[in-house]
């Protein structure tokens, strides 16, 4: 379909803005703009329009089952969109002074309460805006901590799972840390032995997913937790899995100083087609000192935000964080109060339902029940029929499911993660499960179907090395030279009438 | 609560094919010790109607900008979000969708994200952008990042007049970055391109706002000069509704132009959640952080969309990845391109006008009023300084209680500026009531 700066006109509008009828107020000629920029003209029947058609060719949580492992794509209530609506949050300024601005200050207050509870640690800061940006927080206050200690220019290094998400040590070099890797072991827990071997009084500290990225909960959590805290290290507890433990154990009791909510997964904030997220940090009491600035703060019945932290880390992000993120989590768990452990209970029994109907068809690295979410290896398929994980995935878009995480964790050769969440009725997870099954016996049979899949999407298989090479990152209005080739698919589209 | 799907019987029969008596058999794997063992202490479950009144009563003890007649801005302002930008906004495709990693089933989010792209380079005329960061705070950290690895040298200069807590994010990145910042101060409310150029020496980046935190209109080329004079990376912080009317950063030698998206088609939602821009000249591609969407052809030729560079990113760079970010804020990018959309090239130049049009008008009536403007020599956009002639905090309470809100309390962040208030003017507030803000603080 066209771009809609393909569908552009000039002339054509669609906004029309208040005209206050006074004198015109000229910008220093230096600094006036010298040539507009080429924003669509078009008008609103055909932006609507544009829009619609975009959306036609996206999928959703409402569209379809979107199992993608490690990202919790639950149900997104729609009362919390209608919440978040209200004219009292949506048009508050951040800046409105305290006493006019009591009710988000209470809700944020009460959120943090919850937090707190939910993961057995004391003190929150709901200001990182993602989980990433919550694990930067979270290793910088580990900087601010040791550096307080004396300890600083001796922790270097930031022990790190091979099962972590990409973010981890991302996040590690941008805190000027180092990262160091531990395996994992025979039963898809840390390997112990090899966990000895790299903490010492180099290390500053653990991040840990816990259930992993396997989706397994480490049954030597208790260990781990004694080899760190022998070692005078922290412990960083990566939220992502959080949505398998709610209510049925608690990263602050099992010995972590440090834990990151992605309220986007566990907490139902939709995710937007890649954000908004929020990434609040819960803290032990000794961390408290260095969280970001501003606090939220209760005094008798009041409520006010606290800058005056002597040895705070500064601020991460601007104001206090998402704010219209914390009311759809805020409202999600109000939802559910203390039954917030069914909420687990059902995401671990969905997952293990659907682990139980595809274990024979696939292989299972780690033969164990799983926690929310399980990793299966196409590695047999691959095998015997020379059809990949990537096929398998295309191919599930033809019985209209979103696929799975693949290629992740990096451990599990061929490996689909597959998270169903707790809000799919059984209904879905069968046919999920008869279409991961149709798929393995069409591997065998007809495995043209899953290498020439997806048959039924607005596009066919798309070439993903080329864009790479040949970055095109704009549209170019065509002003300048293409790279070779690229006319030749519009003129293709074009027969087609797309 | 109505969010599961499961009956009774479902759960039998599903761990009756796991094998298993009860799901407290499949939390064995839990070693007892960190186990619980009670409920959360959490109040008790709401009903749909009793979570909205009980949110209902929470927003109503907030004042917001409907309420009062607000000239609040520093950074979040008071601009008409029209309602298309609602409509596509409340598409569950779009709202309930992740991060496009199946290019396939999201060709429509996409091609969203590259059109946004586009409008992100049209307006800074810039060559590549990112699919968005957080907001108009950590993309000046992002920027940072970018310069260090592409210069090699681990000092960034941010002149005084940009927003303080864009400066209080890049210091709370700067240790792990290895960065030193140092601050160039400002000389009657605009930075002085020479001394800017002094501290520029040795450099990554040279960041500065336009139009800066005070509203003025800064010397912006001059500065760029200045930033590129010391090879110094020049970043221009620029307010995206100001674009129509003022000269775009590309135009005026800058590396890199970042700012906060709010103005374009976010509501104030208390301080997010908002988009933070950043887009580069060609020569920083390869170094951007963040999701970028790229055009190619499906097996049949026909266009489409990928997320693409990705080696840059987290997910397969781990350690050396530039950047950490993965969740960014498409949802409200979305919302920036169909504002900017909305508006065309046309409604964004009379935008601009309007916003320097009522300032103006404001500006007079303050100074008429007896109110002196606190940089009475500068151009401005759509917000000002002015001195009330009093303790800023206590002018703003006695005019609160007349139902206007004047403005921002400089001295919060400005020595010697305890009397000064930020005012801002978007082209929904009317002479009429610059008129009553006049009034009010005069009384």
């Amino acid at each position: 379909m066209k771009l809609i700066y393909e569908k552009s006109k000039p002339g054509r509008r669609a906004s029309s803005l208040p005209q206050p009828g006074l004198p015109p107020a000229e910008v220093p000629e230096e600094l006036r703009r010298s040539s507009p920029p080429r924003l669509p003209e078009i008008s609103e029947p055909e932006l609507v329009r544009h829009f619609t058609a975009l959306a036609d060719r996206t999928f959703g949580v409402d569209t379809g089952f979107y199992p993608l492992g490690s990202c919790t794509m639950k149900h997104n209530p729609r009362v919390n969109e209608r919440v978040v609506g209200l004219p009292g949050f949506r048009d508050l300024h951040p800046l409105q002074e305290e006493d006019a601005s009591q009710g988000a200050l209470e809700l944020m207050w009460r959120l943090q309460e919850i937090l707190a509870e939910v993961v057995g640690l004391p003190a929150v800061s709901l200001q990182p805006a993602a989980g990433s940006q919550g694990e930067l927080t979270g290793l910088l206050l580990m900087r601010a901590y040791f550096a307080d200690r004396g300890e600083g220019h001796e922790r270097r290094e930031i022990v790190i799972p091979d099962t972590a998400h990409g973010t981890n040590p991302a996040s590690v070099t941008m805190a000027g840390y180092e990262a160091v890797g531990v395996k994992t072991d025979f039963r898809g827990n840390v390997d112990l032995d090899d966990l000895r071997e790299k903490v010492g009084p180099q290390t500053a500290g653990l991040m840990l997913t816990n259930p992993s990225t396997l989706g397994l909960f480490d049954e030597g959590i208790e260990e781990i937790t004694k080899i760190f805290h022998e070692a005078g290290a922290l412990m960083y507890y990566d939220g992502a899995n959080l949505n398998a433990i709610c209510g049925i154990a608690r990263p602050g009791d099992f010995g972590f100083d440090i834990v990151h909510f992605n309220l986007h997964k566990t907490f139902s904030q939709p995710h937007g087609g890649g954000g908004p997220g929020g990434g609040p940090i819960a803290v032990r009491e000794r961390l408290e000192p260095f969280l970001p600035v501003p606090a939220v703060v209760r005094e008798g019945d009041a409520f006010r935000l606290d800058y005056e932290r002597p040895k705070t880390i500064g601020k991460v992000r601007g104001f206090c964080g998402p704010f219209g993120v914390f009311v759809r989590s805020y409202a999600y768990i109000r939802s559910y109060g203390p039954a917030l452990k069914e909420m687990s209970e059902v995401a671990v029994l969905n997952a293990n339902y659907l682990l139980a109907r595809l274990r024979d068809a696939y292989e299972l690295p780690f033969d164990r029940h799983c926690m929310h979410e399980f990793v299966l290896s196409g590695r047999r398929l691959k095998r015997e029929h020379g059809v990949t994980t990537l096929d398998v995935a295309k191919r599930l878009m033809d019985y209209r499911f979103h696929p799975p995480t693949i290629y992740f964790p990096l451990i599990v050769p061929e490996a689909l993660m597959i998270e169903p969440t707790e809000t799919e009725p059984k209904e879905t997870l069968d046919a999920f499960a008869d279409a991961m099954l149709a798929i393995a016996r069409e591997a065998a049979e007809h495995s043209e179907l899953l290498k020439e899949a997806p048959h039924v999407r607005p596009v066919k298989r798309l070439d993903e090395v080329r864009a790479a090479k040949r970055p095109i990152l704009r549209y170019l209005f065509g002003e300048h030279d293409e790279p070779e080739g690229s006319d030749e698919p519009r003129e293709l589209e074009a027969q087609k009438g797309a | 609560m109505s969010f599961l799907s499961l009956t009774e019987q479902d759960r039998e029969q599903m761990l009756e094919t796991i094998g298993v008596d009860s799901i407290d058999e499949l939390f064995e794997q839990i070693p007892s010790g960190v186990r619980l063992g009670r409920p959360l202490e959490l109040e008790r479950a709401l009903s749909e109607p009793e979570l909205v009144a009980h949110l209902s009563e929470l927003a109503a003890r907030n004042v917001d900008t409907g309420r009062e007649v607000s000239f609040l801005g520093a950074g979040i302002y008071d601009h008409y979000v029209p309602a298309v930008v609602d409509a596509v906004l409340a598409r569950g495709e779009f709202l309930t969708a992740y991060t496009p990693y199946q290019p396939e089933m999201s060709q429509g989010l996409l091609q969203a994200i590259f059109e946004y792209q586009t409008a992100i380079c049209e307006l800074t005329r810039m060559d590549v952008s990112n699919a968005s960061g957080y907001d108009g705070t950590t993309v000046a950290a992002d920027a940072c990042y970018v310069a260090k690895h592409a210069t090699g040298r681990t000092k960034v200069v941010l002149a005084e007049t940009l927003n303080p807590q864009v400066r209080q994010v890049v210091k709370t990145y700067a240790p792990g970055f290895g960065l030193e910042v140092i601050e160039v101060p400002q000389r009657e409310g605009t930075i002085d391109p020479d001394e800017l150029r002094q501290a520029a020496t040795d450099a990554a980046c040279v960041i500065f706002q336009q139009p800066n935190f005070f509203g003025c209109l800064e010397p912006a080329p001059d500065l760029a000069a200045a930033a590129n004079d010391a090879e110094a990376l020049a970043v221009a912080h620029v307010d995206p509704v100001s674009l129509g009317v003022l000269e775009a950063p590309g135009a005026y030698g800058c590396a890199l132009a970042i700012g906060e998206g709010q103005a374009a088609g976010n509501y104030q939602s208390y301080g997010g959640p908002h988009y933070g821009f950043l887009a580069a000249r060609s020569e920083f591609i390869r170094r951007m952080p963040g999701r970028i969407s790229g055009e190619t052809v499906d097996i049949d030729g026909k266009r489409g969309f990928v997320l693409t560079l990705q080696t840059r990113e987290q997910h397969i760079r781990r350690e050396k990845a530039t950047s950490n970010i993965t969740t960014n804020q498409t949802l409200l990018a979305l919302a920036g391109l169909v504002h900017l959309s909305w508006l065309g090239p046309q409604g964004l130049r009379e935008l601009g006008e309007t916003c320097l049009a009522l300032s103006r008008y404001a500006k007079e009536r303050l100074s008429d009023a007896g109110f002196e403007l606190v940089f009475p020599e500068r151009a401005t956009f759509k917000e000002f300084a002015v001195r009330v002639g009093r303790p800023a905090r206590e002018a703003i309470r006695e005019a609160l209680a007349a139902g206007v809100h004047p403005g921002y309390a400089l001295g919060r962040d400005y020595a010697g500026l305890d009397d000064a208030v930020l005012v801002a003017v978007t082209e929904k507030r009317t002479t009429d009531e610059i008129d009553l803000l006049a009034e009010v603080l005069a009384a």
